[in-house]
């Protein structure tokens, strides 16, 4: 016969969160991270392309993996948690992979984009652009309209 | 008559509800963000000339705001840390801190936008800015919608109550937080 634990009633105890996980100096972490962001922010006025990916970009992924392994406890979350989390980044990549070709490219193979395609947000509407409709002329369509 | 929460723990998972159920939100977060942020690389990479509106933006403005989010994350989980020893007060007080951050970030992000508006670099003034305020501020209505949740975790905690609560709304603030972290570079530095 085993003997267990009386429940305690919800809302007056706290639930075991990451309580036994490892020891972690936070203010350390926020120091370090303080010390990262001068990096980001003084490594571009270098003026060096590649310094400036590095300290900007790099120093940034640094800084987020720091947050979410020690503030957010992500080292010794569950697996599930994990792998929802991967889900959703790897979503991330399949959009930019799968639209970045279009946006980022001016012309390919038997194919390029008009003058007017990356003016497209200053124009506010359609026929400022030089449209080629005719005024009062049916549209393109309307000969398929016919019944 | 009390009202009783039905399952407290994911059996199956060996983690508790409200903390699973933050992981969710946050990966439909990372999905709206992410859609934000992608699409503004994407555009960013094929449009060279972004970059001279992007030097507009106020470097130390967004340095400012990062060290204020970075300090406020120390803050919750400080609290977290409170809480775990069953202090409810001090979390609560550290909460409070953490609010204060949130406060902080805003009113530089207001003093930011109201001076950009007035040299004409509106949502319509270019697609860089467009991106901006879009950006911006979705981060920012996520930052006063942390702030009023964790207002009302405060309030419980204060009183030694729900304190799993402090962990909860700690989480979904570093996740605030680790996305300034990736605008800053992107809208401030990248020029």
């Amino acid at each position: 016969m085993t003997a267990t634990a009386p429940a305690a009633p919800h809302g007056t105890t706290h639930e075991p969160g990451h309580a036994h996980g490892p020891h972690r100096n936070y203010v350390k972490i926020w120091g370090i991270l303080v010390l990262l962001l001068v990096v980001s922010v003084v490594g571009p006025m270098l003026g060096i392309r590649w310094v400036m990916l590095v300290t900007a970009f790099g120093v940034a992924l640094v800084k987020a993996y720091m947050v979410a392994k020690n503030f957010m406890h992500l080292d010794i979350e569950k697996p599930i948690v994990h792998w929802i989390l991967l889900v959703a980044l790897a979503l991330m990549v399949l959009l930019y992979g799968a639209l970045a070709p279009d946006v980022q490219k001016g012309a390919g193979q038997g194919w390029k984009k008009d003058a007017g395609f990356h003016h497209s947000f200053v124009t506010s509407k359609p026929h400022e652009a030089g449209g080629h409709e005719k005024p009062g002329a049916p549209p393109e369509n309307a000969e398929h309209d016919k019944p | 008559m009390s009202v009783k929460t039905i399952a407290t723990q994911r059996a199956s998972m060996n983690i508790p509800t409200g903390r699973l159920a933050v992981w969710w939100v946050l990966v439909s977060e990372i999905v709206i963000f992410g859609g934000v942020l992608v699409s503004y690389l994407m555009h960013r990479l094929g449009h060279p000339e972004w970059g001279e509106q992007a030097a507009y933006t106020n470097l130390w403005a967004g340095a400012f705001n990062t060290l204020v989010l970075l300090s406020s994350s120390l803050s919750a989980v400080l609290a977290h840390q409170a809480a775990e020893k069953g202090d409810g007060p001090k979390a609560a007080r550290l909460l409070y801190l953490t609010i204060l951050g949130g406060l902080i970030f805003l009113i530089v992000k207001s003093f930011e936008w109201t001076h950009e508006i007035q040299e004409g670099f509106t949502l319509q003034a270019g697609g860089f800015w467009s991106y901006y305020y879009t950006a911006a501020g979705l981060h920012a209505f996520h930052v006063i919608a942390g702030m009023g949740v964790i207002a009302w975790v405060a309030s419980s905690a204060r009183k030694n109550q729900e304190l799993h609560r402090v962990e909860n709304v700690g989480i979904y603030w570093h996740f605030v937080d680790i996305v300034w972290i990736f605008l800053f570079p992107l809208l401030y530095i990248a020029k």
